[in-house]
């Protein structure tokens, strides 16, 4: 019996110690994880000028669409915008540009001044269609292949490493 | 008389937890998604954009009728299962459910044995 005892309290001190272990070493930050290899979400969101509205449908006929969500208030999208630009002279890849929560004029400034890296330009004026995407806070890209598979999702401003691994991606095929 | 009080007394009553049971309080699933930009507050405690935003969102799932269970997973399905405070039970997290029933049963096994032991 002792013996028993002695066993069970050794394995509720090892089980307790390897929950601590695993809780304590498990990333609890929000990742992307549960996104990739995922089919783009059904969306419906309407153009800037509000003359339109796009759909998957539109995403469909390009082999990779990049969908940046920008907003001319967020600091590290003016970080990231020369990467959108030298990103739009690239064939293979559309840029679905969705300005995030943001007021009309002051987003036409942003663009005015910074230049304009979309080929479709979309907006969100309450975030709701952002939430179909996963999106907590701007900037975030989510990178989509013809087949609407999400192939990568970058978190905060694009940088140069972003780019390369963009532009690997898109001259594989 | 009596017997037809009890049976409209239990007509009023499920009657009653059959709205009850159909009706999403957005209260209760704000206070279990968790805030991701947040220190440790849940939707419901925190006034972020975040959080109005997805509030915005759990509003509409409600009105297209949705299910607390399907907004979870909704919610689940887009940002992984850190934003639901009480986790699903699905196979990653199967043995977080079904550990404590384990426990139960081993424990009193333990005790009853012991107890008998020293009887």
């Amino acid at each position: 019996m002792q013996k028993i005892i002695k066993i069970t309290i050794l394995f509720i001190f090892l089980f307790v110690i390897g929950i601590f272990y695993i809780s304590l070493s498990r990333d609890t930050n929000y990742n992307t994880s549960s996104l990739i290899n995922k089919e783009t979400p059904e969306f419906k969101i309407i153009s800037f000028d509000e003359s339109d509205t796009y759909t998957r449908d539109d995403i469909k006929k390009n082999n990779y669409t990049l969908i940046n969500f920008w907003a001319s208030w967020c600091a590290p999208c003016k970080i990231e915008h020369p990467i959108l630009m030298k990103l739009s002279q690239k064939k293979n890849l559309m840029i679905l540009g969705i300005n995030f929560k943001d007021k009309d004029p002051q987003a036409r400034t942003f663009l005015n001044e910074l230049g304009n890296p979309y080929d479709l330009l979309a907006k969100d004026k309450n975030g709701k269609q952002s939430v179909k995407f996963g999106i907590y806070g701007i900037p975030e890209s989510i990178l989509i292949n013809k087949e609407l598979i999400i192939i990568q999702k970058f978190i905060g401003p694009l940088s140069v490493d972003d780019y390369d691994n963009i532009i690997k991606i898109i001259e594989k095929s | 008389m009596k017997l037809n009080l009890i049976l409209l007394l239990f007509i009023f009553f499920s009657k009653f937890s059959f709205a009850a049971e159909k009706t999403v309080d957005p209260n209760l699933i704000h206070k279990n998604l968790r805030c991701l930009v947040c220190q440790g507050q849940s939707i419901s405690d925190s006034n972020s954009d975040f959080a109005q935003t997805i509030k915005l969102v759990v509003k509409d799932l409600i009105d297209e009728g949705k299910t607390e269970d399907e907004i979870y997973e909704f919610m689940s399905d887009k940002y992984g299962d850190w934003i639901v405070f009480k986790p699903q039970f699905n196979t990653q997290n199967s043995l977080l459910w079904i550990l404590p029933y384990i426990a139960l049963i081993f424990g009193g096994f333990f005790i009853f044995t012991f107890l008998k032991k020293r009887q």
